[in-house]
Protein backbone atom coordinates (compact mmCIF):
# COMPACT_ATOMS: atom_id res chain seq x y z
CA UNK A 1 0.00 0.00 0.00
CA UNK A 2 1.47 3.31 -1.14
CA UNK A 3 1.38 6.25 1.24
CA UNK A 4 2.17 9.14 -1.08
CA UNK A 5 -0.92 11.36 -0.93
CA UNK A 6 -2.92 12.05 2.23
CA UNK A 7 -6.06 13.86 3.30
CA UNK A 8 -5.01 16.49 5.84
CA UNK A 9 -8.28 18.40 6.18
CA UNK A 10 -12.00 17.73 5.77
CA UNK A 11 -15.05 19.97 5.94
CA UNK A 12 -18.74 19.94 5.19
CA UNK A 13 -21.59 22.42 5.47
CA UNK A 14 -24.85 21.35 7.00
CA UNK A 15 -26.98 19.81 4.26
CA UNK A 16 -30.20 21.83 4.13
CA UNK A 17 -33.27 22.64 2.08
CA UNK A 18 -33.02 26.17 0.69
CA UNK A 19 -29.60 27.42 1.84
CA UNK A 20 -29.87 31.10 2.73
CA UNK A 21 -26.84 32.36 0.87
CA UNK A 22 -25.10 32.24 -2.48
CA UNK A 23 -22.94 29.42 -3.85
CA UNK A 24 -19.70 31.21 -2.88
CA UNK A 25 -20.92 31.50 0.71
CA UNK A 26 -22.00 27.88 0.69
CA UNK A 27 -18.56 26.77 -0.54
CA UNK A 28 -16.92 28.92 2.14
CA UNK A 29 -18.58 26.90 4.93
CA UNK A 30 -16.93 23.61 3.97
CA UNK A 31 -13.64 25.23 2.99
CA UNK A 32 -13.28 27.11 6.30
CA UNK A 33 -13.89 23.94 8.31
CA UNK A 34 -11.39 21.94 6.25
CA UNK A 35 -8.73 24.65 6.55
CA UNK A 36 -9.19 24.83 10.31
CA UNK A 37 -9.07 21.05 10.45
CA UNK A 38 -5.79 21.02 8.51
CA UNK A 39 -4.40 23.96 10.46
CA UNK A 40 -3.10 25.70 7.34
CA UNK A 41 -3.62 29.03 5.59
CA UNK A 42 -4.45 29.79 1.96
CA UNK A 43 -0.78 30.39 1.07
CA UNK A 44 -0.19 26.70 1.83
CA UNK A 45 -2.75 25.63 -0.81
CA UNK A 46 -1.01 25.35 -4.18
CA UNK A 47 -4.09 24.72 -6.35
CA UNK A 48 -7.85 24.24 -6.08
CA UNK A 49 -10.45 22.12 -7.87
CA UNK A 50 -14.18 22.92 -7.81
CA UNK A 51 -16.89 20.37 -8.50
CA UNK A 52 -20.65 20.58 -9.08
CA UNK A 53 -23.33 19.61 -11.56
CA UNK A 54 -23.41 22.72 -13.75
CA UNK A 55 -27.05 22.55 -14.77
CA UNK A 56 -28.00 23.86 -11.32
CA UNK A 57 -25.57 26.78 -11.34
CA UNK A 58 -26.47 30.18 -12.67
CA UNK A 59 -22.82 31.25 -12.38
CA UNK A 60 -20.95 30.30 -15.50
CA UNK A 61 -17.49 28.82 -14.79
CA UNK A 62 -17.76 28.92 -10.99
CA UNK A 63 -14.16 27.83 -10.20
CA UNK A 64 -12.55 31.23 -10.61
CA UNK A 65 -15.33 33.02 -8.75
CA UNK A 66 -15.23 30.64 -5.80
CA UNK A 67 -11.41 30.54 -5.70
CA UNK A 68 -11.36 34.29 -5.29
CA UNK A 69 -14.01 34.21 -2.54
CA UNK A 70 -12.02 31.58 -0.64
CA UNK A 71 -8.80 33.61 -0.90
CA UNK A 72 -7.14 31.12 -3.25
CA UNK A 73 -5.96 33.43 -6.03
CA UNK A 74 -3.59 33.64 -7.86
CA UNK A 75 -3.07 29.86 -7.53
CA UNK A 76 -4.37 27.72 -10.41
CA UNK A 77 -7.98 26.55 -10.24
CA UNK A 78 -10.42 24.69 -12.50
CA UNK A 79 -13.67 22.77 -12.59
CA UNK A 80 -14.46 19.03 -12.75
CA UNK A 81 -17.82 17.43 -13.42
CA UNK A 82 -19.21 13.88 -13.37
CA UNK A 83 -22.70 14.76 -12.05
CA UNK A 84 -23.26 13.06 -8.67
CA UNK A 85 -19.65 11.83 -8.44
CA UNK A 86 -18.06 15.17 -9.34
CA UNK A 87 -16.11 15.64 -6.12
CA UNK A 88 -14.75 12.06 -6.21
CA UNK A 89 -13.50 12.81 -9.72
CA UNK A 90 -12.05 16.06 -8.36
CA UNK A 91 -10.13 14.15 -5.69
CA UNK A 92 -8.84 11.74 -8.32
CA UNK A 93 -7.49 14.66 -10.35
CA UNK A 94 -6.02 16.34 -7.25
CA UNK A 95 -4.32 13.05 -6.31
CA UNK A 96 -2.84 12.86 -9.81
CA UNK A 97 -1.52 16.43 -9.67
CA UNK A 98 0.17 15.78 -6.34
CA UNK A 99 1.55 12.41 -7.39
CA UNK A 100 2.94 14.00 -10.57
CA UNK A 101 4.78 16.53 -8.45
CA UNK A 102 2.98 19.54 -9.92
CA UNK A 103 1.57 20.76 -6.60
CA UNK A 104 2.15 19.81 -2.95
CA UNK A 105 -1.22 20.75 -1.42
CA UNK A 106 -4.53 20.79 -3.37
CA UNK A 107 -8.03 21.49 -2.07
CA UNK A 108 -11.14 19.98 -3.67
CA UNK A 109 -14.41 21.81 -3.04
CA UNK A 110 -17.71 20.19 -4.00
CA UNK A 111 -20.84 22.28 -3.84
CA UNK A 112 -24.44 22.30 -5.00
CA UNK A 113 -27.23 24.71 -4.42
CA UNK A 114 -30.06 22.67 -5.90
CA UNK A 115 -32.47 25.41 -4.83
CA UNK A 116 -30.56 27.88 -7.04
CA UNK A 117 -33.22 27.19 -9.66
CA UNK A 118 -36.99 26.80 -9.28
CA UNK A 119 -38.49 23.38 -8.71
CA UNK A 120 -40.08 23.51 -12.19
CA UNK A 121 -36.66 24.19 -13.72
CA UNK A 122 -35.20 21.41 -11.58
CA UNK A 123 -37.88 18.97 -12.76
CA UNK A 124 -37.00 19.75 -16.34
CA UNK A 125 -33.29 19.20 -15.76
CA UNK A 126 -33.98 15.93 -13.91
CA UNK A 127 -35.78 14.70 -17.03
CA UNK A 128 -32.67 15.43 -19.04
CA UNK A 129 -30.33 13.67 -16.62
CA UNK A 130 -29.58 10.79 -18.94
CA UNK A 131 -29.82 10.28 -22.74
CA UNK A 132 -31.69 13.36 -23.99
CA UNK A 133 -31.77 12.18 -27.60
CA UNK A 134 -33.28 8.73 -27.18
CA UNK A 135 -34.70 8.40 -23.64
CA UNK A 136 -35.83 11.76 -22.24
CA UNK A 137 -38.50 11.94 -25.03
CA UNK A 138 -40.33 9.11 -23.18
CA UNK A 139 -40.51 11.14 -19.94
CA UNK A 140 -37.72 9.57 -17.88
CA UNK A 141 -36.56 10.69 -14.44
CA UNK A 142 -33.83 9.46 -12.10
CA UNK A 143 -36.14 7.34 -9.88
CA UNK A 144 -37.53 5.59 -12.98
CA UNK A 145 -34.06 4.55 -14.10
CA UNK A 146 -33.14 3.06 -10.74
CA UNK A 147 -36.59 1.46 -10.61
CA UNK A 148 -35.70 -0.45 -13.81
CA UNK A 149 -32.77 -1.95 -11.93
CA UNK A 150 -34.93 -2.59 -8.84
CA UNK A 151 -37.67 -4.38 -10.81
CA UNK A 152 -35.30 -6.78 -12.59
CA UNK A 153 -33.24 -7.36 -9.45
CA UNK A 154 -36.28 -8.08 -7.25
CA UNK A 155 -37.71 -10.53 -9.82
CA UNK A 156 -34.45 -12.50 -10.00
CA UNK A 157 -33.02 -12.36 -6.49
CA UNK A 158 -36.10 -12.38 -4.25
CA UNK A 159 -35.41 -8.94 -2.83
CA UNK A 160 -38.58 -7.52 -1.25
CA UNK A 161 -40.01 -4.09 -0.49
CA UNK A 162 -39.40 -4.90 3.17
CA UNK A 163 -35.68 -5.31 2.44
CA UNK A 164 -35.59 -1.93 0.68
CA UNK A 165 -37.40 -0.40 3.64
CA UNK A 166 -34.75 -1.81 5.97
CA UNK A 167 -32.07 0.12 4.08
CA UNK A 168 -34.03 3.32 4.68
CA UNK A 169 -34.61 2.51 8.36
CA UNK A 170 -30.85 2.12 8.77
CA UNK A 171 -30.01 5.40 7.07
CA UNK A 172 -32.66 7.19 9.13
CA UNK A 173 -31.16 5.76 12.33
CA UNK A 174 -27.95 7.65 11.55
CA UNK A 175 -29.62 10.69 9.99
CA UNK A 176 -31.15 11.30 13.42
CA UNK A 177 -27.71 11.54 15.08
CA UNK A 178 -25.89 13.36 12.24
CA UNK A 179 -26.30 17.06 12.94
CA UNK A 180 -25.23 17.86 9.35
CA UNK A 181 -28.01 15.73 7.78
CA UNK A 182 -30.99 17.27 5.97
CA UNK A 183 -33.43 14.54 7.07
CA UNK A 184 -33.14 14.20 10.84
CA UNK A 185 -36.52 12.68 11.58
CA UNK A 186 -36.73 9.03 12.48
CA UNK A 187 -38.43 6.62 10.11
CA UNK A 188 -40.54 3.65 11.26
CA UNK A 189 -41.91 0.62 9.43
CA UNK A 190 -45.43 2.12 9.76
CA UNK A 191 -44.29 5.00 7.55
CA UNK A 192 -44.04 2.51 4.66
CA UNK A 193 -47.45 0.92 5.27
CA UNK A 194 -49.56 1.73 2.20
CA UNK A 195 -52.74 1.02 4.21
CA UNK A 196 -51.86 3.81 6.64
CA UNK A 197 -53.12 7.12 5.19
CA UNK A 198 -50.48 9.01 7.22
CA UNK A 199 -47.61 6.92 5.84
CA UNK A 200 -45.23 9.49 4.38
CA UNK A 201 -42.79 6.98 2.83
CA UNK A 202 -45.30 4.66 1.11
CA UNK A 203 -46.43 6.58 -1.97
CA UNK A 204 -45.21 5.26 -5.33
CA UNK A 205 -42.71 7.45 -7.20
CA UNK A 206 -41.51 5.09 -9.92
CA UNK A 207 -42.70 1.59 -9.05
CA UNK A 208 -41.26 -0.44 -7.39
CA UNK A 209 -39.59 2.56 -5.70
CA UNK A 210 -41.58 4.57 -3.16
CA UNK A 211 -41.01 7.97 -1.55
CA UNK A 212 -38.97 6.39 1.22
CA UNK A 213 -36.69 4.66 -1.27
CA UNK A 214 -35.50 7.99 -2.71
CA UNK A 215 -32.76 10.26 -1.37
CA UNK A 216 -33.31 13.80 -0.21
CA UNK A 217 -32.31 16.73 -2.44
CA UNK A 218 -30.27 19.28 -0.51
CA UNK A 219 -28.01 22.29 -0.71
CA UNK A 220 -24.54 21.67 0.63
CA UNK A 221 -20.79 21.82 0.23
CA UNK A 222 -17.79 19.64 1.07
CA UNK A 223 -14.03 20.18 1.09
CA UNK A 224 -11.14 17.71 1.04
CA UNK A 225 -7.56 18.97 1.34
CA UNK A 226 -4.87 16.64 -0.01
CA UNK A 227 -1.11 16.85 0.43
CA UNK A 228 2.05 15.03 -0.58
CA UNK A 229 3.96 12.91 1.94
CA UNK A 230 6.28 15.68 3.07
CA UNK A 231 3.55 18.27 3.65
CA UNK A 232 1.19 15.71 5.17
CA UNK A 233 3.77 14.80 7.80
CA UNK A 234 4.60 18.47 8.43
CA UNK A 235 0.99 19.65 8.79
CA UNK A 236 -0.98 16.70 10.11
CA UNK A 237 -0.87 14.55 13.25
CA UNK A 238 -3.37 12.10 11.74
CA UNK A 239 -2.93 12.00 7.95
CA UNK A 240 -5.34 9.61 6.24
CA UNK A 241 -3.75 8.16 3.11
CA UNK A 242 -5.44 7.69 -0.24
CA UNK A 243 -4.37 4.11 -0.96
CA UNK A 244 -6.65 3.07 -3.81
CA UNK A 245 -8.50 4.83 -6.62
CA UNK A 246 -10.69 3.33 -9.32
CA UNK A 247 -13.04 4.85 -11.88
CA UNK A 248 -15.15 3.60 -14.79
CA UNK A 249 -17.86 4.63 -17.25
CA UNK A 250 -20.84 2.88 -18.87
CA UNK A 251 -23.27 3.39 -21.78
CA UNK A 252 -25.81 6.10 -21.03
CA UNK A 253 -28.75 4.39 -22.79
CA UNK A 254 -30.61 1.62 -20.96
CA UNK A 255 -30.80 -0.29 -24.26
CA UNK A 256 -27.02 -0.72 -24.08
CA UNK A 257 -26.89 -1.99 -20.48
CA UNK A 258 -25.73 -5.60 -20.24
CA UNK A 259 -27.77 -7.00 -17.32
CA UNK A 260 -30.19 -5.27 -14.95
CA UNK A 261 -29.94 -8.03 -12.35
CA UNK A 262 -26.24 -7.50 -11.71
CA UNK A 263 -26.16 -3.90 -10.53
CA UNK A 264 -24.16 -1.03 -11.95
CA UNK A 265 -21.07 -2.15 -13.87
CA UNK A 266 -19.16 1.04 -12.99
CA UNK A 267 -19.37 0.16 -9.31
CA UNK A 268 -17.63 -3.19 -9.50
CA UNK A 269 -15.16 -2.09 -12.19
CA UNK A 270 -14.06 0.94 -10.16
CA UNK A 271 -13.98 -1.24 -7.04
CA UNK A 272 -11.73 -3.86 -8.66
CA UNK A 273 -9.23 -1.18 -9.68
CA UNK A 274 -9.23 0.47 -6.27
CA UNK A 275 -8.79 -2.83 -4.38
CA UNK A 276 -5.92 -3.82 -6.70
CA UNK A 277 -4.14 -0.49 -6.28
CA UNK A 278 -4.57 -0.57 -2.49
CA UNK A 279 -3.57 -4.24 -2.25
CA UNK A 280 -6.62 -5.01 -0.10
CA UNK A 281 -9.87 -6.96 -0.51
CA UNK A 282 -13.46 -6.35 0.54
CA UNK A 283 -12.78 -8.27 3.75
CA UNK A 284 -10.20 -5.65 4.80
CA UNK A 285 -12.70 -2.76 4.62
CA UNK A 286 -13.90 -1.79 8.12
CA UNK A 287 -16.30 1.01 7.18
CA UNK A 288 -17.81 2.14 3.86
CA UNK A 289 -19.83 4.92 2.31
CA UNK A 290 -21.79 3.79 -0.74
CA UNK A 291 -23.91 5.76 -3.21
CA UNK A 292 -27.43 5.13 -1.87
CA UNK A 293 -29.32 7.64 -4.03
CA UNK A 294 -32.07 5.00 -3.89
CA UNK A 295 -32.40 2.06 -1.49
CA UNK A 296 -31.83 -0.44 -4.32
CA UNK A 297 -28.52 1.26 -5.11
CA UNK A 298 -27.17 0.40 -1.65
CA UNK A 299 -28.07 -3.29 -2.04
CA UNK A 300 -26.44 -3.39 -5.49
CA UNK A 301 -23.34 -1.66 -4.09
CA UNK A 302 -22.94 -4.33 -1.35
CA UNK A 303 -22.56 -6.88 -4.14
CA UNK A 304 -20.56 -4.77 -6.57
CA UNK A 305 -17.99 -4.05 -3.87
CA UNK A 306 -17.79 -7.66 -2.72
CA UNK A 307 -19.35 -7.20 0.74
CA UNK A 308 -21.90 -9.83 -0.32
CA UNK A 309 -22.15 -12.35 -3.15
CA UNK A 310 -24.30 -11.49 -6.17
CA UNK A 311 -27.97 -11.71 -5.16
CA UNK A 312 -27.19 -11.94 -1.44
CA UNK A 313 -26.98 -8.24 -0.58
CA UNK A 314 -30.37 -8.51 1.10
CA UNK A 315 -28.91 -10.87 3.71
CA UNK A 316 -26.59 -8.12 4.96
CA UNK A 317 -29.41 -5.67 5.70
CA UNK A 318 -31.70 -8.41 7.08
CA UNK A 319 -28.97 -9.38 9.58
CA UNK A 320 -28.14 -5.71 10.30
CA UNK A 321 -24.54 -6.40 9.27
CA UNK A 322 -24.24 -2.94 7.73
CA UNK A 323 -25.18 -1.16 10.97
CA UNK A 324 -22.42 0.46 13.03
CA UNK A 325 -21.91 -2.65 15.14
CA UNK A 326 -22.14 -5.07 12.19
CA UNK A 327 -19.58 -6.90 10.07
CA UNK A 328 -19.28 -4.12 7.47
CA UNK A 329 -20.82 -0.79 8.55
CA UNK A 330 -22.21 1.14 5.54
CA UNK A 331 -23.49 4.71 5.41
CA UNK A 332 -23.52 5.17 9.16
CA UNK A 333 -23.76 8.94 8.63
CA UNK A 334 -27.26 8.66 7.12
CA UNK A 335 -26.09 8.21 3.54
CA UNK A 336 -27.58 10.09 0.64
CA UNK A 337 -31.02 8.87 1.75
CA UNK A 338 -31.05 10.81 5.03
CA UNK A 339 -27.92 12.97 5.12
CA UNK A 340 -28.97 14.31 1.71
CA UNK A 341 -27.54 14.45 -1.80
CA UNK A 342 -26.29 17.88 -2.88
CA UNK A 343 -24.91 16.44 -6.11
CA UNK A 344 -21.48 18.04 -6.48
CA UNK A 345 -20.80 17.94 -2.72
CA UNK A 346 -21.72 14.30 -2.14
CA UNK A 347 -18.42 12.51 -2.85
CA UNK A 348 -16.45 14.91 -0.65
CA UNK A 349 -18.98 14.48 2.13
CA UNK A 350 -18.67 10.68 1.92
CA UNK A 351 -14.88 11.04 2.11
CA UNK A 352 -15.12 13.35 5.11
CA UNK A 353 -17.17 10.71 6.91
CA UNK A 354 -14.57 8.01 6.18
CA UNK A 355 -11.64 10.24 7.20
CA UNK A 356 -13.36 11.06 10.51
CA UNK A 357 -14.04 7.33 11.04
CA UNK A 358 -10.39 6.39 10.45
CA UNK A 359 -9.29 9.17 12.84
CA UNK A 360 -11.76 7.89 15.46
CA UNK A 361 -13.47 11.31 15.44
CA UNK A 362 -16.94 10.41 14.11
CA UNK A 363 -18.75 11.04 17.42
CA UNK A 364 -22.11 9.27 17.77
CA UNK A 365 -21.56 7.62 14.36
CA UNK A 366 -18.13 6.18 15.22
CA UNK A 367 -17.66 2.55 14.25
CA UNK A 368 -16.10 0.65 17.17
CA UNK A 369 -12.73 -1.11 16.98
CA UNK A 370 -10.54 1.65 15.47
CA UNK A 371 -11.26 1.05 11.78
CA UNK A 372 -8.06 1.27 9.73
CA UNK A 373 -9.37 0.94 6.15
CA UNK A 374 -12.41 2.74 4.73
CA UNK A 375 -14.02 2.86 1.29
CA UNK A 376 -16.04 5.46 -0.64
CA UNK A 377 -18.27 4.39 -3.57
CA UNK A 378 -19.67 7.36 -5.48
CA UNK A 379 -21.75 7.00 -8.67
CA UNK A 380 -22.62 9.66 -11.25
CA UNK A 381 -25.88 9.50 -13.20
CA UNK A 382 -27.51 6.08 -13.50
CA UNK A 383 -24.17 4.30 -13.27
CA UNK A 384 -22.79 6.48 -16.06
CA UNK A 385 -19.72 7.22 -13.97
CA UNK A 386 -18.38 5.23 -11.01
CA UNK A 387 -15.64 6.14 -8.55
CA UNK A 388 -14.25 4.07 -5.69
CA UNK A 389 -11.65 5.55 -3.33
CA UNK A 390 -9.98 3.60 -0.51
CA UNK A 391 -8.39 5.28 2.50
CA UNK A 392 -5.98 3.93 5.10
CA UNK A 393 -4.30 5.12 8.30
CA UNK B 1 -39.01 15.14 -41.03
CA UNK B 2 -37.09 16.85 -38.22
CA UNK B 3 -36.12 15.06 -35.05
CA UNK B 4 -38.18 17.52 -32.99
CA UNK B 5 -41.13 15.31 -33.93
CA UNK B 6 -39.65 12.31 -32.08
CA UNK B 7 -41.14 11.11 -28.81
CA UNK B 8 -43.66 12.66 -26.45
CA UNK B 9 -41.35 15.68 -26.39
CA UNK B 10 -38.00 15.95 -28.17
CA UNK B 11 -34.93 17.69 -26.77
CA UNK B 12 -32.88 17.28 -29.96
CA UNK B 13 -33.68 19.16 -33.17
CA UNK B 14 -31.01 17.76 -35.48
CA UNK B 15 -29.31 14.40 -35.80
CA UNK B 16 -27.86 12.50 -38.75
CA UNK B 17 -30.18 9.65 -37.74
CA UNK B 18 -33.29 11.81 -38.32
CA UNK B 19 -34.49 9.36 -40.99
CA UNK B 20 -35.49 7.12 -38.06
CA UNK B 21 -38.60 9.29 -37.59
CA UNK B 22 -39.57 9.03 -41.27
CA UNK B 23 -39.29 5.26 -41.03
CA UNK B 24 -41.52 5.23 -37.94
CA UNK B 25 -44.15 7.03 -40.06
CA UNK B 26 -43.75 4.23 -42.62
CA UNK B 27 -44.38 1.69 -39.87
CA UNK B 28 -40.80 0.51 -39.41
CA UNK B 29 -38.53 0.53 -36.35
CA UNK B 30 -34.95 0.39 -37.56
CA UNK B 31 -31.48 0.45 -36.10
CA UNK B 32 -28.19 1.01 -37.88
CA UNK B 33 -25.55 -1.51 -38.94
CA UNK B 34 -21.95 -0.66 -39.85
CA UNK B 35 -21.13 -1.40 -43.49
CA UNK B 36 -17.49 -2.06 -42.62
CA UNK B 37 -17.52 -4.18 -39.47
CA UNK B 38 -21.16 -5.25 -39.20
CA UNK B 39 -21.73 -3.85 -35.67
CA UNK B 40 -25.45 -3.28 -35.01
CA UNK B 41 -26.86 -0.42 -32.96
CA UNK B 42 -30.20 0.47 -31.41
CA UNK B 43 -30.99 3.25 -30.87
CA UNK B 44 -29.43 4.10 -34.24
CA UNK B 45 -26.03 5.79 -34.55
CA UNK B 46 -24.61 7.73 -37.49
CA UNK B 47 -21.08 6.60 -36.66
CA UNK B 48 -19.64 3.22 -35.69
CA UNK B 49 -18.32 3.02 -32.12
CA UNK B 50 -16.43 -0.20 -32.96
CA UNK B 51 -14.40 0.66 -36.10
CA UNK B 52 -15.06 4.44 -36.39
CA UNK B 53 -16.61 4.07 -39.86
CA UNK B 54 -19.18 6.66 -40.94
CA UNK B 55 -20.83 4.31 -43.42
CA UNK B 56 -23.96 2.89 -41.90
CA UNK B 57 -27.01 1.05 -43.24
CA UNK B 58 -30.45 0.69 -41.71
CA UNK B 59 -31.87 -2.67 -40.61
CA UNK B 60 -35.27 -3.61 -39.24
CA UNK B 61 -35.43 -4.53 -35.56
CA UNK B 62 -36.57 -8.06 -34.61
CA UNK B 63 -40.31 -8.51 -34.01
CA UNK B 64 -40.24 -10.46 -30.79
CA UNK B 65 -38.26 -10.16 -27.59
CA UNK B 66 -38.59 -10.46 -23.81
CA UNK B 67 -39.41 -7.65 -21.41
CA UNK B 68 -36.21 -7.45 -19.38
CA UNK B 69 -37.46 -4.89 -16.87
CA UNK B 70 -39.99 -2.06 -16.44
CA UNK B 71 -41.15 0.71 -14.14
CA UNK B 72 -44.34 2.72 -13.73
CA UNK B 73 -43.79 6.44 -13.25
CA UNK B 74 -46.25 8.21 -10.94
CA UNK B 75 -44.49 11.56 -11.33
CA UNK B 76 -43.23 13.07 -14.54
CA UNK B 77 -40.69 15.69 -15.51
CA UNK B 78 -41.62 19.16 -16.74
CA UNK B 79 -43.52 18.90 -20.01
CA UNK B 80 -44.92 15.42 -19.31
CA UNK B 81 -47.24 16.32 -16.41
CA UNK B 82 -50.42 15.15 -18.17
CA UNK B 83 -49.12 11.62 -18.73
CA UNK B 84 -48.65 9.76 -15.40
CA UNK B 85 -49.00 7.04 -14.59
CA UNK B 86 -47.08 5.53 -17.49
CA UNK B 87 -44.93 2.41 -17.75
CA UNK B 88 -41.52 2.25 -19.41
CA UNK B 89 -39.45 -0.83 -20.06
CA UNK B 90 -36.49 -2.46 -21.76
CA UNK B 91 -37.00 -5.18 -24.40
CA UNK B 92 -34.19 -7.68 -24.98
CA UNK B 93 -34.27 -9.10 -28.52
CA UNK B 94 -31.08 -11.14 -28.04
CA UNK B 95 -27.88 -10.62 -30.02
CA UNK B 96 -27.05 -7.48 -27.99
CA UNK B 97 -30.11 -5.68 -29.35
CA UNK B 98 -32.32 -3.97 -26.79
CA UNK B 99 -34.94 -1.23 -26.94
CA UNK B 100 -36.20 1.27 -24.35
CA UNK B 101 -39.71 2.74 -24.67
CA UNK B 102 -43.05 3.22 -22.96
CA UNK B 103 -45.37 0.24 -22.68
CA UNK B 104 -48.60 0.75 -24.70
CA UNK B 105 -51.56 2.05 -22.65
CA UNK B 106 -53.68 -0.93 -23.78
CA UNK B 107 -51.48 -3.33 -21.80
CA UNK B 108 -52.94 -3.58 -18.31
CA UNK B 109 -50.43 -2.82 -15.58
CA UNK B 110 -51.23 -6.04 -13.72
CA UNK B 111 -50.36 -8.00 -16.87
CA UNK B 112 -46.86 -6.52 -17.23
CA UNK B 113 -44.27 -9.04 -16.07
CA UNK B 114 -40.50 -9.37 -16.31
CA UNK B 115 -39.76 -12.00 -18.98
CA UNK B 116 -43.06 -11.65 -20.90
CA UNK B 117 -43.04 -11.87 -24.71
CA UNK B 118 -43.19 -8.41 -26.24
CA UNK B 119 -42.54 -6.49 -29.42
CA UNK B 120 -42.56 -2.85 -30.48
CA UNK B 121 -44.61 -0.76 -32.91
CA UNK B 122 -44.59 2.85 -34.13
CA UNK B 123 -47.00 5.30 -32.50
CA UNK B 124 -48.44 8.67 -33.51
CA UNK B 125 -49.71 10.97 -30.76
CA UNK B 126 -52.73 13.27 -31.25
CA UNK B 127 -50.43 16.30 -31.36
CA UNK B 128 -48.49 14.79 -34.28
CA UNK B 129 -45.46 13.60 -32.30
CA UNK B 130 -44.03 10.30 -33.57
CA UNK B 131 -42.73 7.57 -31.25
CA UNK B 132 -42.71 3.83 -30.70
CA UNK B 133 -44.07 1.69 -27.90
CA UNK B 134 -43.84 -1.77 -26.39
CA UNK B 135 -46.73 -4.17 -27.02
CA UNK B 136 -47.53 -7.79 -26.17
CA UNK B 137 -46.12 -10.18 -28.76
Amino acid sequence: MEKDVAVIGVGQSSFVRGYEGSIRELAFEAFREAMQDAGITQKDVAASVFCSAPEYDKQRSPAGVLAEYLGLIPQPTFYIETVCSSSSSGVKVAYSMIKAGLHDVVCVVGFQKMSEITSAESQERMGRGADIQWEAPFGTMMPAYYALYAQAYMAKHGLTHEDLMKVRLKSATYGVVNERAVYRKGVKAEDFDAKNPEAKMAGPVAWPLRVGDCCANADGSSCIILANKEKAKAFSKKPIWVIGIGAASEAVNMAARPDFTKGLSVGYKAGEQAYKMAGVTAKDVKVAEVHDCFTIAEIMAYEGLGFAKMGEGKELIRAKETYKEGRIPVNVDGGLLSKGHPIGATGGSQMRTIVLQLRDEAGPMQVPGNPDIGLVHNVGGVGLYGNVTIFGR
Amino acid sequence: MGFEKFGRKSFTAMTKTGKFVDMLVEGKIEGTVCKKCGAKFFPPRADCASCLSKEMDWFEMPKKGKLETFTTAYYAPFGFEADPPYTMGVVDFGGNLKLFARVAKEVKLEDVKVGMDVGARPLKYDDGQISFEIVKA
